[in-house]
């Protein structure tokens, strides 16, 4: 609308954000992290010195050396370049599925919350079933049934961190439907779906953002998590969580670095997430303009 | 002479208060200097941002962290309060000066009872031992009058209406007998009845208790009336200060000649409001004479017949064994009015009288229980609300919301808050077309093009309420329904809102509903008045006669309550009208 309007140096969405980056070193740090994870992923594969599933018997549980930075594994197999290669896949994982449930999530508890009554009950008890259920456990009943596939180990995920957005959503969007910038709204003549999504939901956005950047982290954990009982992703597929379930055999006998390596990455990107929530959040809240 | 004589219970000197920003330090208080005396009410007037509640936060020592003095000395009654010392300040907060905040509700604790909370300040002033808690929290409240305190002492803040939360908020203010009280806008959302009774109260505590009070208020009226001595301040600075008589017959700044002008208490008409050099420039009101009559020719253009709105209750599990319909709450109890083509109706109550709700039907937010809402002949009531908006007499219907900060999206820059019902209502989808027009209704509001694309926390009040006017008019209605468009502005910027209406109805020949509890605003816009009570009309006639002779005791409860600066005492005094109940 108004496309003949622009908004002001300032105000444009990356003069904000390149302002939010630089006002707090956290966010700064946790950007930097995140663009590098981001780059990783996309151009690990092709700059890895090794193929990650290479094996080479005779080369099997070398320590870290110069040949092979990050040691090798059981099967003689380059642990760096399979920490670098498993970026691509565990980013996949946890993006889809946060991606899945927030958009799923939001709208329902949108909706709950903006119609209120009977509607908003039905929802808010169909969550709190879900959230009855130790939500791990309950992840691996949905793989474990539906199949063991990496699909459905983003649907898993996906379903058990539903709850938090619908919830976020649901409580934000409740105390702004009666606002009187929703009631203009309607006198504007604009229909109840458009006001929900085009109007309520972009301002609950914000405290939004910070619950998406922390259930990354727990996605990644979460996918991990699965694929160390054993669920989801196969091997001899480059996965952290496979690589730390592998490796965890090994530490006894004196061979850490197949364990390491693996559990630092996904450390690190669990962190880089957490740290990222204050900083998305600010992005987005047009308050923070001035 | 005789001043020096008696030593100030409170002074301070050349007051300087900075606060830390993005943008650097910027001045909130600059060098200002009080004294007070014991036994004084003295009145901080100013409009937001002035310094006034920023001026007692630093003498109390509880300045925001990025606020603090730069400059300056405090002393009560020969105790240095400046540089706050936290030590000192803990027996001083409370025990020699309190202090009452705007919100009375936000002040109190929800999840425990007042008497708890009073006793709570007692035992915490050593002022009472356990034993005797409970005997000194019945007559602390008794102390602010309030009915049946044996009783009252167990309620919750949410069992109490606004006006009884503030009183208990002053009677923990009081409870350990300070000897300055400082009461900021103690009275902002409050009606004007129930205002009277609080500022009728802490003036009376005031005497009673040989105190000394500081009213710290934007409503140059409210402290004329109770304040003996006037400060007027204004971004930071004292402009003037005087007797309340002498700010109100004889001001000296250009400020506060600009303040008493734009107080609506005794203004002829509107106009009187502005500053003289703007007033000279508006457009002659006689211009509106013959609209009236215009308007008459045609059928009315709003009918109310026995309209009602009644809210069912959340059933009790009893009520639901025992198949009993769930209570309802009458907002409405079916009221019958008539609009014709443009005329300026006020719809005059307080709180809770349902003036909101009936508002709220004309415009079709809110479907009624039973009755006829007839708009150009047409009866609107039986489309229902959630259809209405696809209705072409959609656009015909427009409102201005109470609060300007709260009616605009905060992710909207104010030219996507203007086009909204342009492209929604109007079908605008040629940019240039719309650029053109939003440029036309801006300059028909006053907003400077330049603001268009500022989202709405970049904007001051009286910019967002030409926001909020613009969008309402930008589908050309026949009917603007304002709800308290000023309530939440400073009385200049008040004035100058009520003259763009005053414009805008000129030019467009819109009818306007103006619900206010603010008789002196209504008197100046409207030319009828509608007087609610308790979800039933008491009242209605010609905005002069209702003001000037009210025949039912509400108005006139209602017209006494509202405050009356000092020069107008003295025509009520010769008149010799009864001004209580």
């Amino acid at each position: 609308m108004a496309s003949t309007i622009k908004p002001a140096g300032n105000q444009t969405f990356f003069g904000h954000a390149r302002y939010v980056v630089m006002s707090n070193p956290v966010t700064l740090i946790a950007m930097s992290l995140f663009l590098l994870i981001i780059i990783i992923a996309i151009f690990g594969p092709y700059m890895v010195p090794y193929d990650p599933l290479a094996s080479s018997a005779g080369n099997a549980l070398q320590p870290p050396s110069w040949q092979h930075w990050f040691g090798t594994d059981q099967l003689g197999r380059d642990v760096f370049s399979r920490v670098i290669v498993a970026t691509r896949l565990d980013l996949i994982i946890s993006v889809s599925a946060v991606a899945m449930s927030f958009v799923v999530g939001a709208s329902i508890g949108g909706i709950a919350g903006y119609q209120g009554g009977w509607l908003d009950s039905v929802v808010g008890r169909f969550l709190d079933t879900i959230m009855a259920f130790p939500l791990f456990v309950l992840a691996m009943g949905i793989v474990a049934a539906s199949g063991n596939t990496v699909q459905n180990v983003v649907i898993a995920t996906a379903i058990i961190n539903l709850p938090f957005y619908a919830r976020v959503a649901r409580s934000e969007v409740v105390v702004r439907r009666q606002a009187g910038w929703v009631q203009a709204a309607q006198l504007a003549g604009n229909g109840p779906m458009r006001i929900l999504f085009g109007r309520v939901l972009p301002n609950a956005l914000p405290p939004m953002m910070v619950q998406i950047s922390l259930n990354m982290g727990w996605a990644i954990l979460n996918a991990a998590g699965l694929s160390f009982i054993g669920l989801g992703v196969r091997p001899p597929t480059a996965e952290w969580g496979i690589m730390v379930a592998e490796g965890a055999g090994y530490i006894i006998s004196g061979e850490w670095w197949l364990v390491l390596f693996p559990g630092a990455a996904l450390m690190i990107a669990v962190f880089t997430f957490n740290l990222l929530g204050d900083g998305l959040r600010d992005m987005v809240d047009p308050q923070r303009r001035t | 002479m005789k001043k020096s004589t008696i030593l100030p219970l409170l002074a301070v000197k050349n007051l300087t208060v900075q606060f830390k920003t993005r943008l650097g330090e910027v001045t909130a208080v600059d060098d200002i200097s009080l004294s007070l005396k014991l036994g004084e009410t003295m009145g901080v007037v100013g409009e937001s941002g002035s310094g006034k509640s920023v001026t007692s936060y630093a003498i109390l020592g509880i300045l925001d962290k990025a606020g603090f003095v730069s400059g300056g000395t405090a002393t009560y009654s020969g105790i240095e309060l400046l540089p706050t010392r936290e030590a000192t300040m803990r027996d001083i907060r409370g025990r020699e000066i309190s202090m009452i905040f705007q919100n009375p509700r936000a002040a109190l604790n929800p999840i425990r009872t007042v008497g708890d909370q009073i006793s709570d300040v007692l035992l915490e002033h050593a002022q009472c031992t356990r034993d005797t808690a409970r005997a000194k929290t019945i007559q602390a409240l008794k102390n602010v009058k309030i009915r049946d305190p044996e009783q009252r002492v167990d309620a919750y803040p949410f069992e109490l209406s606004g006006g009884m939360c503030q009183r208990v908020v002053i009677a923990m203010a009081l409870a350990c007998k300070p000897k300055i009280l400082i009461a900021d806008e103690p009275t902002t959302g409050l009606d004007v009845t129930t205002q009277r009774a609080v500022m009728d109260l802490i003036v009376e505590l005031t005497r009673s208790n040989g105190m000394a009070t500081i009213l710290i208020t934007h409503d140059l009226g409210l402290a004329g009336q109770y304040c003996d001595e006037i400060t007027v301040m204004e971004k930071g600075k004292i402009v003037e200060s005087g007797s309340s008589k002498q700010i109100f017959t004889a001001p000296t700044h250009a400020y506060t000649k600009k303040l008493v002008r734009a107080t609506p208490h005794g203004a002829l008409n509107a106009r009187d409001l502005l500053p003289e050099d703007l007033a000279a420039k508006a457009l002659p009101l006689d211009a509106d004479v013959d609209r009236l009559i215009k308007g008459r020719r045609h059928g009315p253009l709003l009918e109310l017949e026995s309209l009602k709105k009644s809210f069912k209750g959340q059933k009790s599990f009893l009520e639901f064994v025992r198949r009993q319909p769930a209570k309802a709450f009458e907002a409405v109890k079916g009221i019958d009015l008539k609009i014709w083509p443009s005329e300026s109706v006020g719809l005059v109550g307080e709180s809770g009288c349902g003036k909101s709700t009936t508002s709220a039907m004309i415009m079709r937010l809110l479907d009624p229980t039973s009755g006829v809402i007839r708009f150009k002949g047409q009866d609107i009531s039986l489309v229902s609300r959630e259809a209405f908006v696809r209705s072409p007499t959609r656009a015909s219907l427009q409102m201005v919301f109470q609060d300007p900060s709260e009616s605009l999206n905060p992710r909207f820059t104010a030219a996507q808050s203007i086009a909204d019902p342009l492209i929604r209502l109007m079908g605008m989808r040629d940019s240039v077309a719309m650029t053109e027009r939003l440029h036309e209704l801006a300059q028909m509001v006053g907003l400077p093009e330049s603001l268009l694309e500022r989202l709405p926390h970049q904007l001051s009040g009286g910019q967002k309420a030409r926001v909020g006017i613009a969008r309402a008019i930008a589908s050309e209605p026949d009917l603007l329904v304002l709800d308290e468009p000023t309530a939440a502005l400073d009385v200049s910027v008040q004035a100058i809102v009520l003259n763009l209406l005053i414009d805008l109805r000129i030019k467009t020949g819109m009818a306007y509903l103006f619900v206010s509890h603010d008789l002196e605003v209504v008197r100046l816009l409207c030319d009828r008045v509608i007087v609610m009570r308790a979800g039933e009309i008491v009242e209605q006639g010609a905005t002069a006669d209702v003001l000037s002779n009210p025949s039912h005791p509400y108005t006139r409860e209602l017209l006494a309550a509202a405050p009356k600066p000092p020069t107008f005492l003295s025509d009520d005094a010769l008149s010799g009208e009864v001004m209580y109940e």
